[in-house]
């Protein structure tokens, strides 16, 4: 992911004359309204110990007084620092919406990745140190889905070499181009659990489903799809690439279209043809939009998980199983919440580490030619 | 690429000139393969479509055209394809169009107007789906681009973060997968009275969207140019009034694309749906999905609700479809 480059900025100069009682203003919405949500969040945090009962049936009104005290912060922006206030008014909402629903939740899954926590249990949390990780290191299946990750994201080299060949497809000179296009993107807007039924549970029917039907046909006696670990590993590969095939098709299409015409007028002028223009001229060209596009792809594979729920649920005995799926079902299954959170937190954690160097790697490629 | 107008000192290289051999073979190579990408890409659309509509007979043996051909044992075509006492080609693989699928979701002709318990419980997921992936997508817009404008034109600094920083801040939660955050939101949503709802739902939604639609607006504000706002600006309209008047109506196009883009991701959404609803506030996806795990499978009816699930996007995807490749190009190409 590139980062912005922070160049054109707008400079206007605006005279502001705020007083200081508008000011003051300002600070006491803040503070006041700061105050009145700890007070709430006290109030509530003491009934939940059982100090004291405030009629409190849940935890709304705490986030309530967080809303009030956003709101309040947002417009004492404008009272406080006038036009730059209002500058700032852009950026704060949407950063105050991300950081109450990822950075409080991710705060909060750290405590809970430490306890042991059933949800139907009335014990409620119990703080139990490191022994998540301890059961987590000795969980196979944990590993094992870690490892199907591995397999799944390495699918993307086929997906990539496929999505590159129909860009040139539609970026060569056909007719219907309007309605190739339309009939490559379909299979993104179909949601995957009906992509699950559609293809998964019924075109893959073992004995009447069109594909068996085909398989059979072309001479593969007892078509099983989900039979065997490899081959359903290889299903849920191919039937997630079909959905997601046309999202990298058209990141690399409309580079492709962005390769100025003299460029490839020249190169042909100079004879280049076909093959070796695709790998002198046009590959390298690709190189960072290809890239962007793999690490899009990759992110999103990394989320996998509504498929493999819905068609195999992870088996032949783990086999198909990806992190996200394993946890779901560890849920549903036992509803340890604190244990499916160490899981997630553990995949988090490898995912950034594993992210980061990908975009170290990537970034000499990646940063504009001269 | 017609040279005509440049006669003869810009010509055509001669391979291009020449409608030899091995262009056609060339031409049908593409065409061919073009075509049978489409049929991989649209086949399954059409099985499901089609078996909504299918009984069981034809399911088992795989029928897939909608024609009623005569039965075989009345000869009927069978003269025609030159085929004698074996059934005809259309007959094998044909079927009689019947509302089987419809009818038990109550979505039938004849079913449409009677009560219909299935209906109803489908009608109040479709509301459900709507209400949710249109109230998300448009909060995640209107954030989004409010955030993406303000990253694009101001300097900000705040505590260490200067506006990369923020970018980065922004675009960063596309990498958190969503299990992270599902069973720690599962809990406070509990805490919060907000499981089952769809407001909870909405919220999450618009979170998962944001950062997407925060990378194409940062794109397409990036490539209008600053001096339009300034004038604006000298004219003694405010920031926001410069954005609502100038900006907006030029970023409109880029805005639709977002929207569009989130509507696709929001309207399909299982995970966060399966785990955080269970009666109320159930979309779309998670009875699809409910469906497949109770006693077998019907095909017909799984097909209808299926089909339902997804005549939507594939008439947005139709219809827009320059949107939709504008959302997905944006931050491709620098």
């Amino acid at each position: 992911m590139s980062v912005m480059s922070g160049s054109e900025h707008l400079h206007v100069v605006t005279s502001d004359d705020i007083t200081p009682g508008r000011k003051r203003a300002g600070r006491l919405m803040i503070w006041g309204t700061a105050g009145l949500m700890a007070l709430v969040a006290a109030a509530q945090l003491a009934q939940s110990l059982g100090w004291q009962d405030f009629g409190f049936t849940s935890w709304r009104p705490t986030l309530y007084a967080f809303c009030l005290w956003a709101t309040a912060l947002c417009w004492a922006q404008v009272l406080i620092r006038g036009e730059h206030g209002k500058r700032a008014l852009f950026v704060l909402p949407a950063a105050l919406f991300v950081i109450a629903l990822t950075v409080f939740p991710l705060l909060f899954g750290l405590i809970i990745a430490f306890s042991s926590w059933n949800l139907s249990n009335p014990d409620g949390r119990q703080f139990n140190g490191v022994a998540n990780l301890v059961q987590m290191a000795n969980d196979p299946f944990y590993w094992n889905a870690m490892g199907n990750m591995v397999w799944y994201t390495a699918a993307i080299v086929v997906e990539y070499i496929i999505a590159f060949g129909l860009a040139l497809l539609l970026n060569s000179q056909i007719r219907a181009r309007k309605f190739f296009r339309v009939a490559f993107l379909l299979p993104l807007m179909l949601s995957p659990v009906a992509v699950s039924w559609m293809v998964g549970k019924s075109m893959l029917e073992a004995r009447f489903g069109p594909i068996a039907r085909l398989a059979r046909a072309l001479g593969w006696d007892d078509p099983s799809f989900f039979g065997s670990p490899e081959m359903a590993k290889l299903t849920i590969m191919v039937m997630d690439a079909w959905t997601f095939i046309p999202f990298m098709m058209i990141m690399l299409l409309a580079g492709l279209q962005a390769i100025p015409k003299e460029l490839t007028e020249a190169a042909r002028v100079d004879g280049a043809t076909g093959w070796r223009s695709f790998w002198e001229m046009t590959f390298p060209l690709m190189l960072p939009v290809s890239i962007t596009a793999v690490m899009i792809r990759i992110i999103f594979k990394l989320k996998l998980a509504d498929i493999v729920i819905n068609v195999t649920s992870g088996g032949p005995g783990g086999a198909t199983d990806t992190v996200t799926s394993f946890i779901f079902r560890e849920y549903r299954e036992r509803s340890n919440v604190g244990y499916g959170t160490m899981l997630a937190m553990v995949y988090l954690v490898m995912i950034v580490i594993v992210m980061t160097l990908l975009m170290k790697l990537s970034a000499r490629h990646t940063r504009p030619r001269n | 690429m017609t040279q005509t107008v440049s006669g003869a000192i810009f010509r055509d290289a001669e391979v291009d000139r020449r409608h030899t051999p091995a262009w056609y073979a060339n031409r049908a190579l593409i065409y061919g393969a073009l075509i049978l990408w489409a049929v991989i890409c649209l086949f399954p659309i059409y099985w499901t479509i089609s078996t909504s509509f299918k009984m069981a007979p034809d399911v088992m043996q795989g029928r897939l055209l909608p024609i009623s051909a005569p039965p075989v044992e009345e000869g009927g075509m069978s003269w025609l394809l030159g085929t004698k006492a074996e059934p005809t080609v259309i007959g094998q693989t044909s079927f009689a169009p019947a509302w089987l699928g419809w009818r038990s979701l109550g979505l039938s002709p004849d079913t449409i107007g009677e009560e219909s318990t299935v209906r109803d419980e489908f009608l109040k997921r479709f509301v459900n789906s709507t209400i949710i992936a249109l109230t998300a997508s448009t909060l995640a817009v209107l954030l989004g681009s409010l955030a993406a404008y303000g990253l694009s034109r101001f300097q900000y600094r705040w505590a260490w973060m200067k506006n990369d920083d923020i970018s980065f801040f922004f675009l960063s939660q596309l990498i958190l997968p969503p299990v992270v955050l599902a069973l720690p939101i599962l809990v406070l949503y509990k805490e919060l009275g907000l499981l089952d709802t769809r407001i909870g739902l909405i919220l999450l939604y618009t979170l998962s969207v944001l950062p997407i639609v925060i990378w194409i607006m940062r794109d397409q504000f990036a490539g209008i140019p600053t001096e339009l706002e300034e004038a604006a600006m000298v004219d003694g309209l405010g920031a926001w009034g410069a954005f609502f008047t100038i900006i907006l109506p030029i970023a409109l196009p880029g805005m639709v694309a977002a929207f569009i883009l989130s509507l696709v991701l929001t309207w399909n959404e299982y995970f966060f749906a399966a785990l955080l609803t269970s009666t109320y506030a159930n979309t779309l996806p998670v009875m699809v999905a409910s469906q497949t795990g109770s006693q077998g499978i019907s095909w017909w009816s799984m097909a209808a609700l299926s089909t339902a699930a997804i005549l939507p996007l594939i008439v947005i995807a139709v219809l827009l479809e320059r949107f939709i490749i504008k959302g997905m190009a944006a931050g491709a190409v620098k």
